[in-house]
């Protein structure tokens, strides 16, 4: 069995509804579980004190504004070598929600650092490049509606994905890269020296694979969606044509 | 509900903010599903209709 099947819009539909109750019910209950038990069952922050809960949303959702982009990248590039639509219809269809994923980064990156920083903003670079991040995901949702050739439209899309996928690196590493700003460096790491304590590090694993398994399960979903409204299209315009 | 201290409304803010972003989110992912579907099933039937 290939990958390549799930190009086929049928197959894909097919899979995608037999995995996707799985797939709620799994993210569901991570989410819901890890921000319970970071919420209920953690202790305060010697420095931060309670704010550092909220590293249950803000860390989650960064790291699916990012990867939301590489995934757009990846099916952007399948669409361009292959040309298969269902690629170019799931980097349309996940867009919205890396966008979504973005601003619960920067709002709740703002509530924590007010306190924190004594600061809402900063012209930070990790800060700076995450905004830069927001606004490619609004020209990027803004191209795929300005366009009406479906085909155009994927094309010029994948162009803008591979420039901002710049901003997306950028977004990931601008504290090792410029090693200057407000914002602290990566609270998982491989070095246990800079990771974040155990007690925190747990329901926050949870968290993040609860992000991830919504972020499939919603972008498994909305693909479905994008499917059928081509499908839709292409069936009114072909009954135009016979009624012409 | 644990005890948050001079934080409370800083934490409860950004929970509040992200749960509502992430309901919005899945409400519209689902509504507009639903409606394309819907859409779709009645095209689908218009056209069978007609031969």
């Amino acid at each position: 069995m290939s990958i390549w099947e799930y190009a086929n819009p049928k197959k894909f539909l097919h899979t995608s509804e037999r995995v996707l109750p799985s797939l709620w019910v799994a993210s569901a209950a991570l989410i819901v579980g890890g921000l319970i038990w970071g919420f209920f069952f953690t202790p305060d922050d010697y420095r931060q004190g309670s704010t550092v809960k909220i590293i249950y949303l803000h860390v989650p959702a960064a790291l699916m504004a990012i990867n939301a982009w590489f995934m757009m990248l990846l099916a952007s590039l399948i669409w361009v070598i292959r040309r298969h639509h269902v690629s170019a219809l799931a980097a349309k269809a996940a867009a919205p929600v890396g966008i979504i994923m973005t601003l619960i980064a920067l709002i709740t990156g703002a509530i924590w650092g007010q306190p924190m920083w004594g600061t809402w903003w900063a012209w930070d670079p990790r800060l700076t490049s995450f905004l830069v991040l927001f606004l490619f995901y609004l020209g990027y949702i803004a191209l795929w509606e300005a366009i009406d050739n479906p085909d155009t439209a994927a094309d010029l899309t994948s162009i803008l994905c591979l420039v901002g996928s710049v901003f997306a690196v950028l977004s990931r590493y601008a504290v090792n890269f410029w090693n200057q700003g407000l914002h602290q460096g990566a609270s998982l790491s491989l070095d246990k020296e800079e990771n974040v304590a155990d007690v925190f590090a747990f329901p926050l694993y949870t968290c993040m694979a609860g992000f991830i398994l919504f972020f499939i399960a919603l972008v498994l979903y909305r693909t479905g969606t994008e499917i059928r409204a081509r499908r839709m299209k292409a069936l009114i315009a072909r009954e135009r044509m016979s009624d012409a | 509900m644990p005890d948050l201290g001079k934080y409370a409304d800083t934490v409860l803010s950004a929970y509040a903010a992200s749960l509502l972003l992430l309901a919005l989110l899945l409400v519209v992912t689902l509504w507009r599903g639903a409606r394309v579907r819907s859409e779709l099933k009645s095209v689908e039937k218009r056209i069978r209709g007609n031969g």
